[in-house]
């Protein structure tokens, strides 16, 4: 998971961030595609040199989103700035940022030299100063061999690479991805994706990456946008997307989550009691939810908890959000197990266990526990 | 899927050399040195040779080679343009245009010989422009062929991947920089292969040339024809093997680079 | 990644490029604009000259001109000068039942070999229709007049003509109508077959195999499985046929001498050695009448791609 935290940009290839703060802002944008709303009015800043993400599920506006930044598409409403000047007027061409897609869409008749050249082909950089750039953007993604080939000479891997180095050689202000490892089989993958955040790391440029998959999310990104339907549901950093999601989408698109409906009944500081089919628990997952007033109190709620936080305990245990419970399935995976549970009200809960000990490990199907959920665990989700 | 049965495979037979019964024998009998068109009488290379002899026939091939070039030459970019233009840009009354290109294709060619005739006749007389001839006969072969150009471009224009234009302008290149660096290298050969088409279109061509055409402007479908009016020669049957020949080759390198290769604009 | 569509200010990006409306007409001028203009020009303007020439009269002179009449066109329905003459009525007739019956023979002669070639290995597939198409790319002048040689006395086929007592010794088998119809199979198969092949290439073979799971026999499952599914194909090919059928004139010229006169030779008296051209605008515009329909009922059943598919 991305640990440092976006900030001063840093990079060989000059300055890649400014002193502003935003890289990227996006304000109020909209897109309609006849009576399907793609962007409702979307708002988003992204900082200089963050790897920021837009996750979601397909058709929820995130590549539609990218293309609005390249340039590719045009907003019906709201603005697009890039390093504070608004570029929603500006054609594609003329904008500083370049997109990787995820196609790849390599000039097929060019080779990969000319293919990486061809931006600074174009703003009439001398051929000279073209060749020595790309000779160090062909080593810095490490195709440097492939210089003469043509695209359909190339596997997928490489074909990424050389999308890469041709984005990057024009020193764009901000780099959008599209999917880019979408293609690819799941070794070369997971391979890639730690040398592009190595990559990004190492030149501060500011990337804004598309994909649907969390796990590419998590292990990539500064910050996570999760989007749904055209909204941002949630924005922040990888680990409190993952800790503290804030609603029931959110909840089950990163990993899963065990969903307990219940109803308010008090609050006592940060925490909030709630009555639910296993009786009273307190969660404080959240901190503060939107506090009840006394002439509408918030009345049904749901809860949720990852399944790695419920913690098992010998059956007949008494205490705080504690529930009785009955193995109904174990599934074994080796360094974990992953435990269906049979809990009071018919509803089943999940939980994963570490196999921390050495010698037999937890529980057996249909054996009774206890299940543990810890206040600080379990959240109260917004919707 | 089960292979076809033996009912079939002789009803396909059949049909093929039914279809090419015809210029098999023309072909054949290009050969014969039979004087009338009878049977067999022995091979020869006589016909042949007597083609050269004849000024009319060089005359008739010169004209029909002029008229190929000029009217494949104007067609050729008229109609890459045009379906250009079709593939890309939107404008008031597209549909009902494009549904108009394809007129020239399916309508009897007669109609458009005589429609154009008239039209031709009307400007001599009223304006003093074109008299029949060679220009008119151009005029009219451009007009059918452009829809043909036109329809092969914009094919290949539909099926080349959308996001490597984009990223030629995402990478900073100008709507004429993209035209010429990224697209144009990419259809040409589609380009090539309607230009073919459109070549052997004109080549063939008899109904349009033939009520078009002014004195001295006589092309070699027009010579065959009057000639088989009068009863048919075994020159002429060589001068149309020649003539099927180059249509045959310049219709196979047509279809051969009209198909997209898989390495280009797939990605 | 879908092309979206405008946006709500009518800017629209297609292809990385930004386009405002006017813009889009700028460019459609330069480069769609050419050629429609000439096709237009050339072809378009000029048809409708056609249109309005087929109202006029042709005086004792040769001169063509006002009063506007609809004389051209009674003289078409028959009701001439003198009385009624079905000469050009059943001109028209003969000339709609010549590309209907060439149409029916090409279907017939064309469906089975549609058939076959939807079965064959992909490789053998090419070859089949590059070799269907081929005929098709020749001289039409070349391929009739090789008939006039396939059929002529002495020919194998007038042999057989005289076995069968359909001739007399020493004659050839044409000018006849039966050998206008073979010259038309020959001209038009490629116009079947192909549209006719793309539906077969599409078609959902699990619907037959089901049918014949159920106990269907052979006809049924033609008629009920797999005609259904080909339709389509198989009216834009029929169209295809008709549609130039009707004004074709070298095949009838060649083939079917003086005594078969039909709308494409009619036509072309009047533009040769009877120089009434009204009477022939008249005449073409029936034809194009014929087109004109066949166009817009092809438009309303078939796709736009299938004169894409016939290349």
């Amino acid at each position: 998971m991305a640990a440092a935290a976006p900030g001063e940009p840093k990079g060989l290839m000059g300055s890649a961030g400014s002193a502003r703060a935003t890289a990227v802002e996006v304000a109020g944008v909209r897109r309609d595609f006849g009576s399907f709303v793609a962007l409702d009015g979307v708002s988003l800043s992204i900082r200089p040199g963050e790897f920021m993400t837009l996750l979601g599920p397909s058709g929820c506006g995130k590549t539609t989103l990218l293309r609005i930044l390249a340039g590719l598409d045009v907003a019906d409403a709201g603005q697009v700035l890039i390093d504070g000047q608004d570029v929603s007027e500006v054609p594609a061409h003329l904008r500083p940022v370049n997109t990787v897609f995820q196609s790849y869409a390599l000039f097929p008749h060019m080779t990969i030299r000319e293919n990486v050249g061809f931006g600074l082909r174009m703003k009439k950089v001398p051929a000279a100063a073209i060749a020595a750039r790309v000779d160090r953007m062909l080593d810095l993604v490490q195709i440097a061999s492939f210089a003469e080939r043509k695209p359909a000479q190339l596997s997928g891997g490489q074909k990424q690479r050389v999308a890469l180095a041709r984005a990057l050689i024009n020193e764009p202000k901000v780099l959008l991805l599209d999917e880019p490892l979408g293609a690819l089989d799941s070794k070369l993958r997971k391979e890639l994706q730690v040398e592009l955040l190595a990559l990004q790391r190492r030149l501060g440029i500011t990337f804004v990456f598309v994909t649907h998959d969390q796990e590419e999310a998590l292990v990539m990104s500064d910050r996570i946008a999760v989007m749904r339907a055209g909204r941002i549901e949630q924005l922040g950093e990888a680990e409190e997307i993952y800790e503290r999601p804030r609603t029931r989408f959110v909840s089950q698109f990163l990993g899963t989550c065990n969903l307990i409906e219940g109803t308010a009944t008090r609050r006592e500081g940060l925490a909030v009691l709630v009555e639910t089919p296993f009786g009273s628990l307190r969660a404080e997952g959240h901190g503060a939810p939107a506090p009840p007033t006394p002439e509408a109190p918030r009345e049904s709620l749901t809860l949720a908890i990852r399944p790695e936080k419920v913690r098992l305990s010998p059956p007949g245990e008494e205490g705080e959000n504690r529930v009785p419970v009955t193995v109904r399935e174990l599934i074994y995976i080796g360094s974990e197990t992953h435990y269906l549970l049979d809990a009071p009200g018919g509803l089943i809960l999940t939980a994963y266990a570490m196999n921390a000990r050495i010698g037999s490990q937890g529980f057996d199907l249909g054996q009774a526990a206890t299940a543990v959920l810890p206040p600080a665990g379990l959240l109260v989700l917004d919707d | 899927m089960r292979k076809p049965s033996l009912p079939l495979w002789l009803w396909a037979g059949v049909i093929f050399v039914f279809l090419y019964a015809p210029i098999a024998v023309v072909i054949v009998y290009s050969f014969n040195s039979a004087r009338h068109g009878g049977p067999w009488q022995g091979f020869t290379l006589d016909w042949y040779a007597k083609l050269f002899d004849s000024r009319e026939k060089i005359e008739a091939a010169k004209n029909t080679l002029v008229l190929g070039l000029a009217s494949t030459g104007i067609a050729t970019v008229l109609g890459t343009l045009l379906g250009y233009g079709l593939s890309r840009y939107r404008f008031p009354g597209k549909k009902l245009f494009s549904r108009l290109m394809y007129i020239p294709v399916v309508i009897p060619d007669i109609v458009m010989a005589i429609a154009m005739l008239m039209f031709f006749s009307l400007l001599r007389d009223r304006l003093g422009l074109f008299e029949l001839g060679m220009t008119t006969m151009i005029l009219a072969h451009v007009t059918f062929q452009i829809p043909f150009v036109a329809i092969v471009i914009r094919s290949r224009m539909i099926g080349i991947d959308p996001a490597i234009e984009e990223a030629a302008r995402d990478l900073g290149a100008s709507a004429a920089q993209t035209f010429r660096h990224v697209t144009l290298p990419m259809i040409l050969p589609a380009v090539v292969a309607g230009a073919m088409l459109a070549f052997t279109l004109s080549l063939d061509d008899f109904v349009v040339s033939f009520f078009t055409t002014g004195p001295g402007a006589g092309t070699l479908p027009i010579l065959i024809y009057a000639s088989v009016k009068r009863g048919i020669t075994p020159d002429i049957n060589a001068l149309s093997t020649l003539i099927v020949l180059v249509s045959v080759i310049g219709t196979l390198a047509g279809l051969l680079l009209e198909r997209p290769r898989r390495s280009s604009g797939e990605s | 990644m879908a092309t979206p569509g405008r946006s709500k200010q009518g800017v629209e990006v297609r292809f990385g490029e930004r386009l405002t409306p006017a813009r889009q007409i700028v460019r459609s001028a330069l480069t769609s604009g050419p050629g429609i203009l000439w096709v237009n020009v050339f072809l378009l303007v000029p048809l409708l000259a056609v249109i309005a020439m087929s109202f006029l009269t042709r005086g004792s002179y040769g001169q063509i001109g006002l009063p506007l009449t609809f004389e051209n066109y009674t003289r078409l329905a028959g009701f001439g000068a003198f009385g009624f003459d079905p000469l050009y009525p059943l001109v028209i007739l003969r000339s709609l039942v010549l590309a209907a019956g060439t149409t029916l023979v090409c279907l017939i002669a064309g469906f089975p070999l549609a058939y076959f070639i939807v079965q064959l290995k992909p490789r053998a597939k090419q070859i089949a229709l590059t070799l269907v198409v081929i005929p098709f790319w020749t001289n039409l002048l070349i391929r009739t007049y090789a008939w006039q040689i396939l059929l002529g006395p002495e020919s194998l086929a007038a042999r057989l003509g005289t076995a069968l007592g359909l001739v007399e010794a020493g004659q050839p088998l044409y000018p006849s109508l039966g050998a206008v119809y073979l010259g038309m199979l020959a001209a038009y198969l490629p116009f079947l077959v192909l549209p006719l092949y793309s539906s077969f290439e599409k078609l959902d073979w699990s619907i037959a195999e089901a049918a014949m799971d159920l106990g269907a026999d052979a006809p049924r499952v033609l008629r009920h499985a797999i005609l259904p599914q080909v339709l389509p194909g198989m009216v834009a090919g029929m169209i295809l046929v008709f549609i130039p059928a009707v004004g074709q004139f070298v095949i009838p010229d060649l083939l079917g001498g003086a005594r078969t006169v039909l709308l494409g030779n009619a036509i072309q008296q009047q533009f040769g050695s009877s120089r009434d051209w009204p009477f022939g605008a008249a005449i073409a515009f029936v034809g194009m009448a014929v087109v004109m329909i066949g166009l817009w009922y092809y438009a309303r059943t078939a796709g736009s791609d299938s004169e894409e598919a016939l290349l």
